[in-house]
């Protein structure tokens, strides 16, 4: 009897341990780039873009970076999210579930997760090559498209496959083909797990700097143009850490800290439409 | 009794892979009564039931022979068009499933999906068909609030409006009383009782009383075999097979 209690006690020691390791690296990552960043913050961070001499400490913002992460991870997000969507829906309403096809896309998708981002931004390079395009929005947008498609897809899988087969069923019954019922019921009932699908795809994309070096390059100016090269935060981040001058690194944990709030509203405000669609659901 | 039976089945076999779940079935359903389809847990109820609607078309590994003709067609025909079937037949499954959306749009669902459009005629269409599985007075004031929040009972009574509202020629009922409590349960045996006159409704049970007190027709089957089907007064006081009797005296299950 002691044994069991004393079993007990171990593992809830490791789980808290476990869970303070994680909780503290984040509050510790989120110290460092508020001590080292605030005193740098300022109303011109984000409203200006570099001017002359920025990199050697003279004014300016980094808004052509915001602006550009967010028009190119918004742009891969929405590719991603045309790619993910068939992917997931095929798997789970249209294939049989011994689909050997569809196993080895499963796995496909695993090991594509694991290759490292520096490995798309020299693909997406080449299929940059191919069609001819330079460093540009466009190329960015494709290379990380193809990163966080396979987080998006197996996310999306995930959540469809604990849709409950009875459900499918119900709408066939009703005559209901198999698009109308992928569409309708299984996209519906797995709204809040397609929308963190979305939202973690995101995240990964907006912060991955290795991507995009070769792909989208980078610009002073803000570019709304998919064939001009457009400025990211976290290369933004990469060439002010790198130089020399302390009050430009601290422009550096600026930017971190203004790329991290980004993420933060955006999870915030994907919550929010995820209560707002998680009603409908059928447990 | 041939010419007004509208579901006919004609030598079928249904097999999931190996296994061998409907032997060489011929019946005809008889139209605009009860039919009750009973007999011990695997014995493939529920798999003739959803032959009827091709449900099973959904099972991996599925294997089907023979015919199962429906107002005079073969559904099992390549050329037949399956959701026009399906939309013949009004499924109630064991456990309630509402669609995940409002009340309004789990009964509006089907009719829109078969091409009408209009909001009034839908309004129309849920209000009717709400009325006719009596959850309308329950429901009437929160149409739009999500399916899931209502009762089990209640749901199975929504599932039962969103079927009737492709407006089918059968219902199809797998165990519809299983999940729900005593209450709910004669609700739904209500329901069936008033709807026999315009539906042939097919039940699927393991409730013997429920298959006596509400069945026109009994269909008895055994591992995958039609033993004996008749008239409910005749399989309970008087069955011709041994293992009908057995079955209905508990000494086999």
């Amino acid at each position: 009897m002691r044994s069991r209690k004393i079993e007990e006690a171990i593992f809830r020691g490791i789980m808290i341990a476990a869970t303070l390791v994680v909780l503290s690296c984040s509050i510790l990552i989120l110290a460092t780039i508020l001590i080292k960043g605030l005193p740098a913050m300022n109303l011109d961070m984000i409203t200006k873009t570099p001017k002359g001499g920025y990199y050697l400490g003279k004014s300016g913002g980094i808004l052509n970076a915001i602006v550009g992460s967010i028009l190119l991870t918004g742009g891969a997000t929405l590719v991603s999210i045309f790619l993910s969507l068939p992917v997931a829906l095929y798997a789970n309403v249209y294939a049989d579930k011994s689909s050997k096809l569809i196993a080895f896309t499963r796995v496909s998708l695993d090991v594509l997760w694991g290759v490292p981002s520096i490995v798309y931004g020299a693909f997406g390079f080449t299929i940059m090559l191919f069609l001819g395009l330079k460093a540009s929005l466009l190329g960015g947008i494709i290379a990380v498209a193809l990163l966080i498609f396979p987080i998006m897809s197996r996310g999306m899988d995930e959540v469809m496959r604990m849709v409950p087969k009875e459900l499918l069923n119900s709408s066939y019954a009703l005559g209901a083909t198999r698009f109308e019922t992928a569409l309708k019921v299984v996209v519906r009932q797995a709204l809040p797990g397609i929308l963190s699908a979305v939202l973690i795809a995101f995240g990964r994309g907006i912060g991955d700097a290795a991507s995009v070096i070769f792909t989208a390059g980078f610009s002073d100016r803000i570019n709304f143009s998919l064939f001009e090269p457009a400025a990211t935060l976290p290369l933004a981040i990469f060439f002010q850490l790198g130089t020399p001058f302390p009050e430009v690194q601290e422009r550096a944990y600026a930017s971190a800290l203004i790329l991290t709030i980004i993420v933060f509203l955006i999870s915030i405000g994907s919550r929010i439409l995820i209560r707002r669609y998680s009603k409908h659901v059928i447990k | 009794m041939e010419s007004t039976s509208h579901i006919t089945v004609q030598n079928l076999n249904v097999y999931y892979g190996d296994n061998h779940a409907l032997k060489d079935i011929t019946i005809n359903i008889p139209d605009k009564q009860i039919t009750a389809i009973i007999g011990p847990s695997g014995c493939g109820k529920t798999t003739l039931l959803r032959a009827f609607n091709r449900l099973i078309d959904t099972v991996d590994g599925v294997r089907i022979t023979g015919k199962v003709l429906v107002d005079g067609e073969d559904i099992f025909d390549p050329r037949a068009d399956v959701t026009m079937v399906r939309k013949k037949m009004g499924l109630l499954s064991q456990r309630p499933y509402p669609l995940p959306m409002s009340i309004f749009d789990n009964v509006a669902y089907g009719p829109k999906i078969h091409g009408i459009r209009k909001k009034k005629v839908l309004e129309e269409i849920v209000e009717h068909h709400l009325k006719m599985a009596s959850l309308w007075e329950e429901v009437r004031d929160r149409l739009h609030e999500p399916a899931s929040r209502l009762s089990i009972g209640q749901q199975q009574r929504l599932c039962l409006a969103r079927g009737l509202a492709v407006e089918p020629e059968f219902i199809l009922a797998d165990e519809p009383t299983s999940a729900l409590d005593p209450k709910s349960s004669l609700y739904i045996e209500n329901r069936f009782r008033e709807l026999r006159s315009q539906f042939s409704i097919i039940l699927v049970t393991h409730i013997l009383r429920q298959a006596r007190r509400l069945a026109d027709y009994i269909v008895f089957l055994y591992l995958g075999e039609l033993i004996e089907h008749g008239p409910v007064n005749e399989i309970f006081e008087n069955p011709r097979e041994e293992r009908t009797r057995e079955y209905i005296r508990g000494v086999i299950s």
